[in-house]
């Protein structure tokens, strides 16, 4: 099946049930987080500890060895998937061990373990009620915590009768549970060897943290007497008091919960005796505790990552699944198209690129649309777009090059070996801007004509159901140009950055943005900058990214050093700015545009703070109004500033809560992906057509938003500036004092 | 603060439908035995505690099962040395008189608290347990509430550990 089969397969079948659990899991982490006193400082404090012990990572491995032979346990260091599974093999012959019960690992599904074993003709029994759902149905995990996310009740009943044909049809969540808890509660107790992962390990003491709800990794130990510990090296803390952030964050970030039902702190081989079930003569305290402990701590690529500045960061996942609930795409789709060989959702791409290696993380990578909103839900705070950016970037260096004949002239960018053409389209989006306002409207008309979509689609992969663009004859900066600053005693002096699509788009907005500022005293200039490096940045084009970066501080450094602000309207490229470029340009450049760079409504709003009169402002004219904000405008905590200052000026405002619309720049146009953004935009579309809602006029911040709300609703969208710009030919001009 | 603590852990532990009993030192085994559901087996809480007032020795509850008796009881009744308020959560002891056992292969746990040994903070409970096991290289387990799942599509609990939490705290005075 082609890529869009494939996705649009997954939304039918498993969609529904995979945005239902997630999307509640990540409304769960919001309220649960909201809880605590200190969020931000806990986590930063378990990215603290995760940054030292990766660093120190040799040593603590040479610490937990040492603490777990003290304790009386094995320890094996395995190279790979192959080493690791052999050791396995050779404790369970060893145990002469017919049965392995497993909890819930997911570095044992890395190593397909359960495979090695069941070679060998012993009984491999997954306990996590999940897990053992998905053994039966022979399926792989969607999700890294909740397994059979993507099974619906309905379907694990028809299983469940199907297999078991128990007497009464099984059917309610209850009803299933228990008649688990039964089966698998027999053959925990008749098994001999107990297979666990390790959330955590400390090195001092040899100390295994094990994060569950439901019980089983407890009876998995307890009710066996050779242990196998399986962990990748990445999760070794220092000491048990280095358990404490991540016991307080990987629950709420997870699935919502503020604590899982048990926490396990196991210095193995634990002291509980281990007994035979079926004995009625002999008390628990008089049997012996005589119990074998193996801690496999698996390699498996992972020291190499450590030498890896761009993927080492993935190291620090504690695997809780934010990253994937918070993803407007892996809420539509699951674990099933996001996902690799093991992980899944945004983090999966460091995972499966350091483990399996860059062909299976490109199966996948594109789904991740650089949105951000996994960031801030990331209790190790890893910048997870950005393992994402790198890696599409390796992706398209060992890739074909794209025809000659193709790329040049349209793609004049500075990728030496070369990205596949439709990301090299959509990278290089400011020469086709610059082609296609130059030569509106005729521009417009021939691209859309049927032979032009259908030959976009074939070449380029656009899909033919979006609508394109329509490029403006006059640019921003043209506009400006024609006319004098209205001005003379300015409050601030600001540059309005003119951004590929304002510039050439949507200029209206741009206008509207002008307008805005001098009306508050603003002195403005609209001068010729480069585009952002957003779209190429969006492709994975880093060194084409980071030469726009370079132009754009070029012609913006001196305008700063002469005292302006930069005020950016389309949120994504304000991102650029303060964020992205960090990675991309030296500190210096970066932090001179960072510290300048304002969203255009948060300077609005640091004017009327300032005391800037707002008498030159458009009255309100519709007041009950529906505001969408942009996902990286989110991520960055500006969303707060559009809404204060509308509501400042009298609007009463309805925010969205989805975490992105679905468009998400050139996403949305390619056409392995139209329906899945669509599908993400219908849950946009969903709240902005409530009742209540559903008569209010809209408005976005992004680009893309504007574009997605477009396609989605019957009413047009305006970014948040246009209602503030002065009617024309009313107070245009007028200006405080 | 200390009732303020106790308020604190009734009321986290009631978010998972735990009822939470108050009950003097010497009235521990009474309370035991109004609050289990037989058959009931239990460890000897006054090795637990080294407190001879909470023993079990006159209450229905058998102390130091045979396996077969733990599988057939319904209420495992066993210690907790440490209680995080701000969570409802207990520090479960892993021992040689299998307090592990008991606690988890049961439909009900009851779980015995001293008022003394809660502590509000998350943080403050595993710096202290850090130091006990970094000393002892012992277990615990931080168990809040019953056993749970979502996997079936709904949230039940009762999974493979107990069904039922209900906590007895040993208060100071009364």
């Amino acid at each position: 099946m082609s890529r869009v089969d494939d996705i649009r397969d997954l939304m039918r079948t498993e969609g529904a049930a995979i945005a239902a659990n997630t999307q509640g899991f990540n409304e769960g982490r919001y309220a649960s987080v909201a809880d605590l006193e200190d969020y931000e400082a806990l986590k930063s404090e378990a990215r603290a500890i995760k940054e030292d012990a990766i660093e120190r990572l040799p040593e603590l491995v040479d610490r937990l060895e040492t603490s777990v032979v003290e304790n009386g346990g094995t320890v094996y260091v395995a190279e790979d998937a192959a080493d690791a599974n052999e050791y396995i093999r050779s404790v369970v012959a060893e145990r002469d061990a017919s049965r392995v019960v497993k909890s819930k690992s997911m570095t044992s599904e890395e190593l397909e373990v359960n495979e090695a074993l069941e070679a060998d003709g012993v009984d491999v029994l997954e306990t996590d009620l999940g897990e053992w759902v998905l053994q039966l149905a022979e399926e792989a995990p969607s999700h890294i915590v909740a397994p059979a996310i993507h099974k619906s009740r309905e379907s694990i009943a028809d299983l469940f009768n199907e297999l078991f044909d128990p007497e009464e049809p099984l059917e309610t969540a209850e009803e299933l549970t228990m008649f688990a808890r039964e089966k698998l509660g027999e053959r925990i107790v008749d098994s001999e060897v107990g297979i666990t992962g390790a959330n955590f390990l400390a090195a001092e003491s040899g100390t295994m943290a094990l994060v569950t709800s439901e019980g089983n990794a407890r009876k998995t130990v307890a009710a066996t007497d050779t242990h196998i510990a399986v962990a990748g090296v990445e999760k070794i803390v220092p000491s048990v008091a280095d358990f404490q952030p991540f016991v307080e964050l990987i629950g709420r970030s997870g699935t919502g919960q503020d604590i899982t039902s048990y926490v396990s702190l196991l210095t193995p081989p634990v002291e509980t005796p281990a007994v035979d079930f079926a004995d009625d003569e002999t008390p628990l305290s008089a049997f012996a505790n005589d119990r074998d402990f193996h801690l496999v701590l698996v390699d498996n690529g992972r020291l190499a990552m450590r030498e890896d500045d761009d993927l080492r960061e993935t190291l620090y996942c504690i695997r809780c699944s934010a990253c994937a609930n918070s993803c407007a795409n892996f809420q539509s789709v699951g674990g099933h198209a996001f996902g690799g060989e093991t992980y899944s959702g945004g983090i999966a791409t460091g995972w499966e690129a350091g483990i399996e290696g860059l062909d299976t993380a490109a199966e996948f990578n594109d789904l991740c649309t650089g949105c951000t909103r996994c960031v801030n839900a990331c209790p190790v705070e890893i910048d997870i777009p950005w393992i994402n950016t790198v890696v599409r970037d390796r992706i398209n260096r060992e890739g074909e090059r794209p025809a000659e004949w193709l790329v040049d002239g349209l793609t004049p960018d500075a990728e030496a070996d070369g990205a596949p053409l439709q990301k090299r389209f959509f990278g290089n989006f400011e020469t086709v801007a610059r082609l296609g306002s130059a030569t509106a409207p005729v521009s417009n008309w021939l691209a859309d004509t049927q032979t032009a979509r259908w030959l976009m689609d074939r070449v380029l992969g656009v899909d033919p159901r979006r609508d394109l663009p329509q490029f403006q004859r006059e640019t921003l900066v043209e506009w400006f140009a024609n006319r004098a600053s209205t001005v003379t005693d300015p409050v601030r002096r600001a540059v309005v950055y003119p951004d590929l699509y304002t510039n050439h788009v949507q200029v209206e907005r741009g206008k509207a943005a002008v307008e805005v500022l001098e009306a508050l005293g603003v002195d403005v200039v609209v001068p010729e900058v480069s585009s952002s490096g957003r779209a190429p940045f969006s492709q994975g084009m880093v060194a084409t990214a980071t030469d726009h970066a370079e132009r754009v501080y070029e012609v913006l450094s001196p305008h700063i050093a002469d005292g302006r602000d930069v005020v950016v309207i389309e949120p994504s490229d304000h991102a650029m700015f303060v964020s992205e470029y960090e990675k991309l340009v030296d500190e210096s450049t970066f932090e001179t545009l960072a510290k300048h760079s304002y969203e255009v409504m948060e300077y609005v709003y640091g004017l009327l703070e300032s005391g800037a009169d707002e008498g030159g402002l458009a009255a309100v004219d519709v007041e009950e109004i529906a505001y969408h904000a942009h996902c990286q405008q989110r991520t960055l905590g500006l969303e707060a500033h559009t809404v204060a200052v509308l509501e400042r000026l009298g609007y009463d405002v309805v925010t969205s809560d989805v975490e992105c619309c679905g468009m998400a720049g050139s996403f949305g146009y390619k056409s392995d992906y139209y329906e899945l953004s669509m599908d993400v935009g219908d849950r946009l579309a969903a709240q902005l057509d409530a009742e209540g809602v559903s008569e209010r006029p809209v408005v976005a911040s992004g680009t893309s938003c504007l574009e997605q709300i477009d396609a989605l609703l019957e009413r047009k969208p305006r970014h948040p500036v246009e209602l503030l710009a002065p009617k024309s030919g009313g107070a245009t001009g007028s200006r405080p004092q | 603060m200390a009732s303020d603590t106790l308020a604190t852990f009734e009321s986290s532990l009631a978010e998972y439908d735990v009822p939470v009993t108050r009950v003097g030192r010497a009235a521990v085994a009474s309370q035991v035995n109004d609050v289990v559901e037989p058959p009931a087996v239990g460890v000897a809480l006054e090795e637990t505690f080294a407190d001879d007032a909470f023993s079990l020795a006159d209450t229905d509850v058998v102390v130091d099962p045979t396996p077969v008796e733990l599988r057939e009881a319904r209420t495992g009744v066993t210690g907790a040395r440490l209680g995080v308020a701000d969570y409802g959560t207990v520090a479960l002891e892993q021992t040689d008189r299998g307090s592990e056992l008991v606690s988890l292969f049961v439909d009900t746990h009851v779980v015995v608290v001293r008022e003394t040994d809660l502590v509000t903070e998350m943080e403050t409970a595993i710096e202290s347990l850090g130091d006990e096991i970094d000393e002892s290289r012992g277990s615990a387990i931080l168990a809040t509430g019953p056993s749970a799942t979502a996997d079936m599509g709904a949230l039940v609990r009762g999974a493979h550990g107990p069904k039922d939490v209900r906590a007895i705290v040993v208060t100071e005075d009364a």
